[in-house]
């Protein structure tokens, strides 16, 4: 039953009005809650995960350098970008559990002419 | 991802002095396999529609869409590659693993629910979506298929590796028996399971994976108590390197007296974690895992749920290559795989006690694990390549988008997997020279080079057409590919002075045609990528303004999804 449906759906999308929508405020909110936050957030993590692997390159010595028993600065420096992968992701789908989805759900139903 | 070549020597050192374990490993495979195929034949009587071939129905929920995306992620390759490479090289093991986790946070922020929300089985659906769609469909679907099919060759010829070094089997054509019979599995869940059945292959692969993980890390730390220090401390001192083995620079960036060579074994090491990082989001086969789930929510859900496992994954092969550095040792290691393939399953067998029933017991459950998630890969591969000639080329571009019904179009997907399946099991068997790294090193460099960039612009670029998609894939192909070929991976590699051959797919030292120094092309073919799509776009005036904003607007607000199938 995949084809009917998705043709009926085809047609329906094609009877929408999307430059509109594309150039309303509402939209262009919904655009700037998404960008505003996955684009610097985006260069952040490259920024901190290529200063990691320039340091294992080119700072042997910090790298080396021992902090606690046989735990070293370059240990830690690779333990925190796991801590750092895990913290974004969460506070990235909390921000867009409660910015973005309700503006991206409201826009939706307004498209797809649910009341 | 990176299970190594190993020589004929490893495996003749296997062949001796191993039984008790292997009947038990394989009894436990054939549970596996009978247990997949059940779920296979039962998916199959729930295949009725294209969604339901290509996209599993995309009724499965988030956490097991995060289960079947570590599944697939999580390859034998990286269990017991980067296990090994940790217990060979330490610390430099573990520069792998980051870069592989940290590219996860590249498919949740920019791609998984945008993808979600455009397309409908394949890559190509979301990058032709505002273009001509059957030049940019074509390019598309050839970058899919080279991917997947090196991607695949790495997993297979791995497979026979393992087989070999687990099992005992020396003989050339056991292992080509071995080769073709993952072929043939791999043809057969993809053919009568789809994407259902492939993907609860996949979640209970990335169960027994986890669970097997888990009880060795424990055991190793157990056996430390639970001091991560003398963990580390004892893996030093066995590996014979001292200091040196918990510090970078034992394989990437290897220091030594000549400075050109430093610097470019340091470019290498670079250009290495700019793929790994970069080439995740463009796997096209982790990329229709999103199909899978009802919405955009259910696709951030299950990329949460992946980096969640896999995250605690890569953390637990630290404990399990320190462990198996501290506890088998590097000579018996090297003994068995050159490579370090074996230190995983040779660290079960080590906890359990080397020569007792505890021991095999162990060493058969790692290997049958090993196995079942070789399969798990395997098949996911074959579904994503074969989508994609079915979708793209045969539905869009051959029959040019003339409304094919669904079972047209599932037919001709399972030809295509078929197919797919018998090549792969063609160029494997004479692949088996071939360095698994060096496989696994093109299938990331050609997804971070010819996809990724497409990708990320239309998604993003508004001035984004069908001269910069084709050329941006086109492009990161071809020099990703020129650059492997003229790298000293095909040619002139560094010579050994044991046995006076090359490290490189010619051993022969006289053969040498290279003049890319770097065995990663990925910080050139990268970039250029990225710079070919924006040459081809701004040279082009072609510009569908209404498609644009059809894109954007059901991209952000999922308007018009595809909808889960309900039967």
């Amino acid at each position: 039953m995949a084809e009917p449906p998705t043709t009926a759906q085809d047609t329906a999308a094609d009877t929408v009005n999307w430059e509109a929508i594309q150039d309303s405020p509402d939209f262009a909110r919904l655009r700037h809650a998404l960008r505003s936050f996955v684009f610097p957030t985006t260069v952040a993590f490259l920024v901190w995960y290529f200063s990691y692997v320039l340091c294992a390159a080119f700072a042997r010595d910090f790298m080396d350098t021992k902090v606690f028993g046989n735990i070293n600065v370059g240990l830690l420096f690779g333990l925190l970008q796991f801590v750092t992968t895990f913290v974004i992701a969460l506070v990235y789908a909390r921000r867009m559990n409660s910015r973005f989805d309700p503006q991206a759900d409201r826009l939706r139903d307004e498209i797809e002419g649910v009341a | 991802m990176l299970v190594q070549l190993s020589t004929a020597a490893d495996v003749a050192a296997a062949a001796d002095g191993e039984s008790g374990h292997q009947t038990l490993t394989i009894t436990l495979f054939a549970l596996f396999v009978a247990l997949t195929l059940g779920i296979t034949i039962w998916a199959s009587r729930h295949n009725r529609t294209a969604a339901d071939f290509y996209a599993g129905g995309r009724s499965f929920t988030g956490m097991q869409n995060g289960f079947a995306i570590g599944g697939d992620y999580m390859s034998a390759a990286s269990f017991l590659g980067i296990a090994g490479l940790i217990a060979l090289y330490g610390y430099d093991g573990f520069l792998y693993s980051i870069g592989f986790l940290v590219a996860w946070l590249v498919a949740l922020l920019l791609v998984a629910e945008l993808m979600r929300n455009t397309g409908k089985f394949t890559m190509a659906d979301v990058l032709s979506f505002r273009m001509r769609q059957r030049p940019v469909r074509t390019a598309a679907s050839i970058s899919t298929v080279v991917v997947s099919i090196f991607y695949l060759l790495a997993q297979m010829v791995g497979a026979g590796e393992l087989v070999s070094l687990l099992l005992g089997i020396s003989s050339q054509t056991a292992k080509n028996i071995v080769i073709a019979g993952v072929g043939l599995l791999m043809i057969v869940y993809v053919v009568f399971g789809g994407m259902k059945g492939t993907t609860w292959v996949q979640i209970i692969k990335a169960v027994m994976l986890m669970t097997g993980a888990a009880i060795m890390t424990f055991w190793v730390l157990a056996k430390f108590g639970f001091n991560p220090s003398a963990l580390l401390g004892a893996a030093a001192d066995a590996s014979g390197k001292g200091e040196a083995f918990l510090e970078p620079g034992l394989r990437y960036g290897v220091e030594g007296a000549d400075a050109t060579k430093t610097l470019l074994s340091k470019l290498d090491f670079i250009s290495l974690a700019m793929a790994l990082v970069l080439g995740t989001a463009g796997l096209p086969h982790i990329l229709i895992r999103f199909y899978t789930v009802p919405s955009s929510k259910a696709a951030r859900k299950s990329v949460l749920w992946a980096i969640t496992l896999i995250g605690i994954f890569y953390l637990m092969t630290l404990a399990l290559g320190f462990g198996a550095a501290a506890l088998v040792g590097h000579e018996a290691i090297t003994k068995q795989s050159a490579a370090g393939n074996s230190a995983a399953p040779q660290l079960a067998e080590a906890l359990g006690g080397i020569g007792t029933g505890l021991g095999a017991v162990m060493l058969a459950v790692i290997a049958a694990v090993a196995f079942a998630t070789i399969l798990a890969v395997v098949a996911g591969l074959t579904l994503a390549s074969s989508s994609s000639l079915a979708h793209d080329l045969y539905t869009n571009v051959i029959r040019r988008g003339r409304v094919t019904t669904d079972k047209q179009e599932v037919r001709v997907g399972r030809i295509a997997a078929v197919c797919i399946g018998a090549v792969s099991i063609a160029l494997a068997i004479p692949a088996q020279s071939l360095n698994v790294a060096f496989l696994v090193a093109i299938a990331f460099a050609i997804a971070a080079s010819a996809n990724l960039p497409v990708i990320l612009y239309s998604l993003f670029w508004k001035r984004f057409n069908t001269r910069g998609a084709t050329w941006g894939i086109y492009g990161g192909l071809i020099s990703a590919l020129v650059l492997l070929i003229f790298s000293p991976n095909v040619s002139g590699g560094a010579v050994s002075q044991t046995t006076g051959k090359a490290a490189s797919l010619f051993t022969d030292p006289s053969i040498d045609f290279h003049w890319f120094p770097l065995n990663n092309p990925g910080l050139v073919s990268i970039p250029l990528g990225f710079l070919f799509a924006f040459i081809g776009t701004v040279t082009s005036k072609e510009f569908n303004k209404a498609k644009w904003a059809e894109m954007e607007v059901r991209s952000l607000t999922g308007a018009h999804a595809e909808k889960a199938v309900s039967h």
